[in-house]
C-alpha cells in the first residue's frame, strides 16, 4: 500500500532526533490522533542550517516528517513556509488516501517550527 | 530466515487434510450437488458427509448445519433472520460493544430499520457479564447475540451463563464462534445457543466457506433467496470442496483440540511473559486465564501500531494492531476503547496470533527483535520525550 519511497523513508528517516540549541521548535497533533510531530529548526541567516525530527505516527507520519525535513533544509523561511502537504505527498511518489492528513501534518509541523522561531525573532518577519 | 506467521486470528494456512479432501471436487467430482445425475449424487454424499462432520464438531445434528459464505454471512444471516422473523413479538435486541463487525454493523442497520440494540459494555479484561445481559432484557427483546471469543483481545466469554438467562426468557441466543471453534471446545447443548456461526478459514480450512448452526424450532427468515439448497433457507450452488475441506480442518482441529491448545497455551504464556518482561511500559491487553490458547495482545506505550507492524514485517514477521492507522479511521479498534484503554495506549497495540504451525524458535526469535523494534520507534517518538523528562522532574 506504500510506495517504495514511503518505505525508504520509513526504514531509514533522514534527520530523525532533536538539536539541543534549537532556535524554532514546532509540535502538532495529537496522541488521541494516533499522530504527533514535533520539528527542530537551527535557523541562520534566515536559512534554516539544520533540522531534525522526532515523530510518533504510522509509516506514513514517518516517512513524511523525513521527506519534509529534506525538502526545507538548506531553504529560506520564507521557502519553508511555502511547503505544502502536496509537495511532501509528491516526493513520496504519492501516499493512500487514507494517509494523506499525515502529510498535512508534516506541512503543519515545519509551519509551527518557522512560527515560533519567527516569534522570537520579529525583526525576520516580513 | 523463514517468515514468521503470526496472524492466525486473522487467517490461517490450509491444512494438508483439508486440501487433498477438496483436490478431487476441482477434478472429476465437481458436480452439482442438486442435480440428479450421478456426477451430482456424488457431490451430494460428499456435501453430507462433510455436514454430518460439522456437526459431530459442535454436538448438533447435521439437519441444524446450513453452509454459508463465512463468518460474515452467518452473522448477518442470524441477526437479521431472527430479527424479522421474530418482528411480531418484539424488536429489541441485545449484543455487545466488542463484537465484530460483522455482528455490530449489521445491528446498527437494523437500528435504522427501526430495531432498538443494546450494546453492553464489558469489564476492563473484555468480560460480558451475565447480570448485564439479564438487567437489559425486556418484554420486547427477540435476539441476544454474544461472541464466544474476541478477535482482538482473545477473551472467552461465559457463553453457557449467558445461553441459561437466554433459555429462562425464552430469547433467540445467537454466538459468533468465528474465534472459537478449532480453538477451544464447542457444544451448542452445554453451551445453550440457539444458533452459531463459524468460518472455515480460521481453523486451516478454506476461505469462503463457513457455517450457520440453526437449533431446530428457531425462527429464521430467508436471507439469500433463490434455489432450494440448504433445505430451502440459504440459496445458492453449495461450495463442495469448500465444505468439504472445512470439514476436514475442523475435524483434524477439534480431535487434536486439548493437546494443541495445551501447547499454544503454554507457548502463547511465555510470549506474553517474554515481552512484559523485555519491554517496560508495556501491559497485557485480555484475560490472562479466559483467553484464546493462540491470542497475545500487548499495548507498548508510546510507540504506534502500524509503525511497529511494518519494522516486524521488514523482519519477517507477521502480526496485527488495533491502531488507528490499521483500522482505516482515525479512531484506534472499538475492543481496545470498549476495554477501557486511553486512545494514545490502543493505538499502540500489538496481535500476534499463534497456530499449531508456529513454534518455540519462532517465539525466541520475536523476544529477540521486538524489544529491539520498540526501542528504535521509541527514540524518534516525542511522546517517549516528554515522558521522561517527566519522570526526570
Amino acid at each position: 500500500m506504500y510506495s517504495e519511497k514511503v518505505m525508504d523513508h520509513f526504514e531509514n528517516p533522514r534527520n530523525v532526533g532533536e538539536i539541543p540549541d534549537a532556535n524554532g521548535v514546532g509540535t502538532v497533533g495529537n496522541a488521541k490522533c494516533g499522530d504527533i510531530m514535533r520539528m527542530y529548526l537551527k535557523v541562520e541567516n534566515g536559512i534554516i542550517a539544520d533540522v531534525k525530527f522526532k515523530t510518533f505516527g504510522c509509516g506514513a507520519a514517518i516517512a513524511t516528517s523525513s521527506m519534509a525535513t529534506e525538502m526545507v533544509k538548506g531553504k529560506s523561511l520564507k521557502e519553508a513556509l511555502q511547503l505544502t502537504n502536496q509537495a511532501v505527498a509528491e516526493a513520496l511518489d504519492g501516499l493512500p488516501p487514507v494517509k494523506m492528513h499525515c502529510s498535512l501534518l508534516a506541512e503543519e509541523a515545519i509551519h509551527a517550527a518557522v512560527e515560533d522561531y519567527l516569534k522570537n525573532h520579529p525583526e525576520e518577519a516580513e | 530466515m523463514d517468515r514468521i506467521y503470526m496472524d492466525n486470528a486473522a487467517t490461517t494456512a490450509i491444512c494438508p487434510e483439508a486440501l487433498s479432501a477438496m483436490l478431487p471436487c476441482f477434478g472429476d467430482h465437481f458436480g452439482n450437488a442438486s442435480s440428479i445425475h450421478g456426477t451430482g449424487r456424488d457431490a451430494r454424499k460428499t456435501l453430507e458427509e462433510a455436514r454430518r462432520t460439522v456437526a459431530e464438531c459442535l454436538g448438533a445434528k447435521a439437519q441444524e448445519i446450513y453452509f454459508t459464505s463465512g463468518g460474515t454471512e452467518s452473522d448477518n444471516w442470524a441477526i437479521k433472520g431472527a430479527a424479522y422473523a421474530n418482528r411480531k413479538k418484539g424488536s429489541h435486541i441485545i449484543t455487545s460493544q466488542i463484537e465484530h463487525h460483522a455482528v455490530l454493523h449489521t445491528c446498527e442497520w437494523l437500528e435504522k430499520q427501526g430495531f432498538r440494540v443494546t450494546y453492553l459494555p464489558v469489564d476492563e479484561y473484555g468480560l460480558v457479564n451475565p447480570r448485564d445481559v439479564e438487567a437489559a432484557i425486556t418484554d420486547q427483546t427477540i435476539l441476544i447475540s454474544i461472541m464466544a471469543a474476541n478477535n482482538e483481545i482473545g477473551t472467552i466469554e461465559p457463553i453457557s451463563e449467558i445461553g441459561k438467562i437466554a433459555k429462562a426468557h425464552k430469547i433467540i441466543f445467537h454466538c459468533d464462534a468465528v474465534q472459537a471453534v478449532g480453538a477451544i471446545p464447542v457444544d451448542v447443548d452445554s453451551w445453550g445457543v440457539d444458533m452459531l456461526s463459524l468460518s472455515g478459514h480460521k481453523f486451516h480450512g478454506p476461505k469462503g466457506i463457513g457455517a450457520l448452526y440453526i437449533r431446530t424450532g428457531t425462527k429464521v427468515d430467508i436471507f439469500l433467496h433463490g434455489g432450494a439448497q440448504e433445505r430451502g433457507r440459504r440459496a445458492s450452488t453449495e461450495n463442495v470442496p469448500g465444505a468439504v475441506g472445512m470439514a476436514a480442518a475442523m475435524k483434524k482441529a477439534v480431535d487434536s483440540i486439548e493437546e494443541n491448545g495445551m501447547r499454544l497455551i503454554a507457548m502463547r504464556d511465555r510470549l506474553i511473559q517474554g515481552i512484559l518482561s523485555r519491554i517496560p511500559y508495556s501491559r497485557l491487553n485480555g484475560h490472562s486465564l479466559y483467553r484464546l490458547p493462540g491470542n497475545v495482545n500487548v499495548s507498548i506505550q508510546y510507540v504506534e501500531g502500524e509503525a511497529l507492524l511494518l519494522r516486524l514485517d521488514l523482519a519477517g514477521i507477521a502480526g496485527s494492531s488495533g491502531s488507528a492507522c490499521t483500522s482505516g479511521s482515525l479512531d484506534p479498534s472499538h475492543v481496545l476503547l470498549a476495554i477501557g484503554l486511553p486512545h494514545e495506549v490502543a493505538h499502540g497495540s500489538l496481535r500476534l496470533s499463534l497456530s499449531d504451525g508456529n513454534t518455540e524458535e519462532e517465539v525466541d526469535e520475536v523476544l529477540r527483535v521486538l524489544p529491539d523494534i520498540v526501542e528504535k520507534l521509541r527514540a524518534m517518538s516525542p511522546m517517549y520525550d516528554d515522558f521522561i523528562r517527566g519522570q526526570r522532574k
